[in-house]
């Protein structure tokens, strides 16, 4: 449920940090240095990067526009190979009873079946095809308020640690507390009683 | 400025605060004249958490006509709101989401209807209508948030609201 989507849903964070060179440049540099990686026919379960909004199965950051008015827009991409555990379990028993039968026994060594089975896992990652989820992210680099377009824990997690490689900028989760201490413009008194807050019970 | 982990934690309680001031702003607060609340009314979901004893109670409430007396029923028994669904109406033009709480994170985000682009050149229009409804959703629920902190951290907050709040729960 992207930008686009008819309904979405968004986490909200602050950015953190300065830039001091053109930010369009380094924002540029650092979305094709960490561009998604193609994982099919490599030996990688995942695959984390950069992509591109209007195009995100083929980006080409050279040729994308991802600023438009006073935001910054492209997306994450999350590409994962998913082997379900019966996958491996059929491929790893053919491979075991092929492998004791060529060595002359009914039974492989504890050693010989965990190299067996990381083979196997090895093999199999390399042919399947790796699922992709792609997360939009908006970035009003005015304000330094950004919408990243998901609230799964796993992506909010990705995006903040690929955003502090790519542009060595935080990005800081706006809750409760970080939305009292960032946005509300509170006096250093005002944010002492927020520290000092406690639960209020509204039963007798 | 608190570790980022530790606040989340041990601040959810605020969210939870929020959402049922929020509610009782809307539903049983006399004031009406506070904006954004008096464009607010309650969507078709809400869910509460009671927490004693070790033990978690969670009621849902689903449905566009569903009756909340269990909600309030919740309340009663010392639960709080930890998810709430809420339609917001200006100038006949319908916002509706749902706040969680916990992080304030805004979920299926509607909003109103935006014509089809037809070709490249309305994409951009398009997405700028777009940025233009999700920042709206975002100025309400700040502006309304400011509202909840500055009555929050206000004397007024034991004296009068709670009251107020505990005499709506109990009707």
């Amino acid at each position: 449920m992207g930008l686009l989507s008819p309904t979405a849903s968004m986490t909200r964070y602050k950015v953190t940090g300065n830039i001091e060179n053109s930010i369009k440049e380094t924002i540029l540099k650092g979305l094709k240095k960490f561009c998604i990686a193609d994982i099919e026919n490599e030996n990688f379960e995942k695959s984390v990067g950069w992509t591109s909004f209007d195009n995100p199965f083929n980006p080409d950051f050279d040729g994308m526009k991802f600023e438009i008015g006073s935001f910054f827009l492209f997306s994450m991409r999350i590409d994962k190979k998913n082997l379900s555990s019966k996958i491996i379990q059929k491929h790893f028993s053919i491979e075991y009873a092929r492998q004791a039968k060529k060595n002359g026994r009914d039974y492989l060594s504890k050693n010989e079946k965990k190299s067996l089975k990381e083979h196997v896992v090895s093999v199999l990652t390399l042919r399947i095809p790796s699922t992709p989820n792609v997360y939009d992210l908006l970035w009003n680099y005015e304000t330094g308020s950004l919408y990243f377009f998901s609230t799964l824990k796993l992506a909010n997690e990705e995006v903040e640690t690929l955003f502090f490689k790519s542009f060595n900028l935080s990005l800081v989760r706006l809750f409760p507390y970080t939305m009292a201490e960032l946005l509300l413009d509170l006096s250093d008194v005002e944010k002492d009683v927020i520290l000092n807050l406690s639960p209020t019970k509204f039963t007798d | 400025m608190l570790d980022i982990a530790v606040a989340y934690n041990r601040f959810k309680f605020l969210g939870f605060e929020f959402l049922t001031w929020l509610w009782f702003s809307i539903d049983g607060d006399t004031d009406k004249t506070r904006h954004p609340l008096n464009d607010f009314s309650i969507g078709n979901r809400i869910a509460l958490e009671n927490r004693r004893d070790n033990k978690i109670e969670i009621i849902t409430i689903k449905g566009d006509d569903a009756g909340l007396e269990e909600g309030l029923l919740a309340l009663q028994k010392g639960a709080l709101v930890t998810e709430i669904n809420l339609i917001y109406v200006e100038d006949q033009n319908k916002w509706q989401f749902t706040l969680k709480g916990e992080n304030l994170s805004i979920n299926n985000i509607r909003h109103p209807d935006i014509g089809p682009y037809e070709s490249s050149e309305d994409v951009d229009a398009f997405v700028f209508e777009k940025i233009h409804h999700y920042n709206k959703v975002v100025e309400i629920i700040d502006q309304t948030f400011k509202l909840f902190i500055a009555s929050r951290i206000s004397g007024n907050w034991i004296a009068q609201t709670v009251p107020q709040i505990k005499r709506w729960i109990k009707h």
